[in-house]
């Protein structure tokens, strides 16, 4: 066997034109397979760190996907407002830590705009229980100040103190903005990895004085409108948010709390506890996971396939070596099995290939997912499954190299050691 | 003849096709030590006695004994150890593997004989041997890749490989047929007498009958094969 292996490199590295083509073709593809099973793994990751702490979700009857979606990763459209009634009940509740009332709804330069009380950044923890961190600065002390995050300080090149405008809606470019009472950068927040990097944090009363003088929705006629100092005489208490968050004493009071507010009366609620949210968008994403897979285990099927067409072409041209060996006393058998092997080998230099292109482009690619979808990538080794996986895919390769192999195996019993041209 | 038969073909007939045989013969043999010429144009079912008496083809009928043994007795795995062990090969021409250097194709038999192996003290040295009585000394030759040599170098390097481990019986199968007439004459020379050193048997397949009279016996395959007599 030591034999044929020797042989079998040989011979590949003598025709390692084409060689390196079908090693080539077979890596792409195990790059794209394992690529997307790392990003799988990296995007769950990612989601599941986005927050951390927090016991539950709060916001008015909806799925708690779709909810969850929209507080935490600030991605969808709004679900109905709660009140702050209930906010304060829930606050006012002896087995609850703290609660944080979030604001959606408006953006700035397609960034959303968070309306929150200053317990957030004390609050909101991400990964492993990290607090939030200023870069500079602070949380929000004026009524026109603004807490941004550190992509949206970054990309738009804000310092402290800048002057930003937000904008009514969540539209990359909005005709609606608040131009007349623009807030001033008050804050910036240390880098997450998470969508709190790509958020800009107010005050709660901060959104209720840019939208004083609005009427369902609607800009107010010229003429009527409330200047930023008049506004800050208002009364700015909101008395409606998108959601709240709430953190617990105690985790054992979680499920009480759950469905006391599920079962509230006085407003229709959704309650959610974010990791079994989270398993519940898994379970979405499942179908799109396995398409994506279907497709990359088919160019790997098409990577072998092509290995495969490269060795048969081979075939007829190395009648002669086969004739060569059999005169020196090889078996059709050690024919057959110098074939398999040469299509294991191909396959086996393809894994490795394939696994650096793999790391070669997540490297490559990782800072700009990260900043374009917040996915941040850890560059782990292999897991046991990766490896199963190569395993798989050379164990693919020699079944299919039995093909070539077998045909060459007949033609070596019937060619004997004549060499037909 | 005297000496015990190193090829004893009896009654033997085969073919590719049912009820076609390319290959009927009677009675055809040759005595240990004998060095045979075997004279038949292209077509005359030359291959099929090679590959007959080579353990590579089973006959369809008939009796084929080589060295001794009964290649019909033989499992066609046993057949291929025996001919790796006892048997060198010599080809028209592309006789090397063009993925190993000089050295590794006269050492190639070694690699799937057992037997070969274990009656060579040390291969390299003898591979070396070989190839310097052949014409081909020098150890930077060893190393080197196949490609670069001439066609009447590379049948010397194959005439190497089918004599290391001095096997009883070496078949070779117009390896003269691609070379001019020098070479020609000298690799004759060379293959006969390593033959003779080696006391192995030879059977030489031409259809160059100028070659015929430095033989110990001429035999004509086309009066031996009835199949294309008939045909």
């Amino acid at each position: 066997m030591r034999a044929l292996a020797g042989l079998a490199s040989r011979s590949l590295w003598n025709r390692r034109g084409t060689a390196a083509l079908s090693v080539f073709s077979i890596a792409v593809s195990v790059a794209l397979l394992l690529g997307v099973l790392h990003l799988r793994d990296d995007a769950r990751r990612s989601f599941a760190s986005t927050v951390s702490g927090a016991d539950l979700v709060v916001g008015s009857r909806s799925s708690p996907v779709s909810l969850l979606l929209y507080t935490v990763f600030r991605i969808g459209d709004a679900t109905g407002p709660v009140s702050m009634e209930i906010v304060e009940r829930v606050a006012r509740h002896p087995d609850v830590a703290w609660v944080l009332p979030l604001s959606l709804g408006d953006s700035h330069r397609g960034y959303r705009v968070l309306g929150t009380v200053p317990g957030y950044f004390e609050h909101w923890h991400y990964g492993r229980g990290h607090r939030l961190e200023f870069a500079r600065g602070g949380p929000f002390a004026d009524l026109y100040d603004a807490v941004i995050g550190a992509e949206v300080a970054e990309r738009l090149g804000y310092r402290l103190g800048d002057p930003i405008v937000l904008a009514h809606g969540l539209g990359e470019v909005s005709f609606a903005t608040h131009a007349d009472k623009p807030f001033r950068i008050a804050g910036i927040l240390a880098r997450t990895g998470t969508p709190v990097d790509r958020t800009v944090h107010v005050s709660l009363e901060g959104l209720e004085a840019m939208h004083v003088d609005w009427h369902s929705g609607a800009p107010p006629p010229p003429g009527a409108r409330t200047t930023a100092e008049d506004a800050r005489r208002a009364d700015l208490a909101p008395s409606r948010v998108t959601a709240f968050v709430v953190g617990m004493r105690s985790r054992g009071a979680v499920f009480m709390m759950q469905r006391a507010l599920e079962d509230y009366r006085g407003e229709p609620l959704t309650a959610v506890i974010p990791g079994v949210a989270l398993t519940e968008l898994w379970q979405l994403l499942g179908a799109a996971e396995g398409a994506l897979l279907a497709i990359a285990a088919c160019v790997v099927v098409a990577g072998l396939l092509g290995m495969l067409s490269a060795i048969l072409t081979s075939l007829g041209e190395r009648r002669r070596e086969m004739a060569i060996l059999r005169s020196v006393g090889a078996r059709p058998t050690d024919v057959f099995l110098l074939l398999v092997l040469e299509a294991g080998l191909l396959a086996l230099a393809g894994a490795i290939l394939g696994v650096g292109l793999m790391y070669g482009a997540r490297a490559a690619a990782g800072p700009w997912l990260e900043r374009r979808f917040g996915v941040a990538m850890e560059l782990g080794g292999l897991t046991p499954y990766d490896l199963a996986l190569l395993a798989g895919v050379v164990l693919a390769a020699l079944l299919a190299g039995a093909w070539p192999a077998r045909l060459a195996y007949r033609r070596a019993l019937i060619d004997g050691l004549s060499i037909r041209l | 003849m005297t000496a015990p038969a190193a090829i004893l073909l009896d009654s033997v007939r085969h073919g590719y096709e049912p009820g076609r045989p390319v290959l009927d013969v009677d009675h055809f043999s040759v005595a240990t030590g004998e060095r045979v010429f075997l004279a038949g144009p292209s077509g005359s079912g030359k291959s099929t006695l090679l590959g007959l008496v080579a353990g590579v083809l089973a006959p369809d009928a008939g009796h084929v004994e080589v060295l001794g043994t009964d290649l019909a007795g033989l499992r066609g795995a046993d057949r291929d150890a025996f001919r790796g062990a006892r048997i060198g090969v010599i080809f028209q021409m592309f006789n090397l593997l063009p993925y190993l250097s000089v050295l590794d194709n006269v050492l190639l038999p070694t690699r799937f004989s057992p037997a070969r192996r274990a009656r060579l003290p040390d291969p390299r040295a003898e591979a070396a041997r070989l190839l310097t009585a052949l014409g081909l000394g020098g150890e930077d030759l060893l190393g080197r890749g196949v490609g670069a040599l001439s066609i009447g170098q590379q049948q010397r390097v194959a005439a190497a490989r089918a004599l290391l481990g001095r096997p009883a019986l070496v078949i070779a199968d117009e390896p003269t047929s691609s070379l001019d007439w020098d070479a020609r004459a000298q690799f004759l020379e060379l293959l006969l007498a390593e033959c003779t050193s080696a006391g192995s048997t030879l059977l030489f397949v031409s259809h160059d009958r100028t070659l015929a009279p430095r033989f110990d016996r001429s035999v004509e395959l086309g009066e031996l094969n009835r199949a294309r007599a008939a045909a």
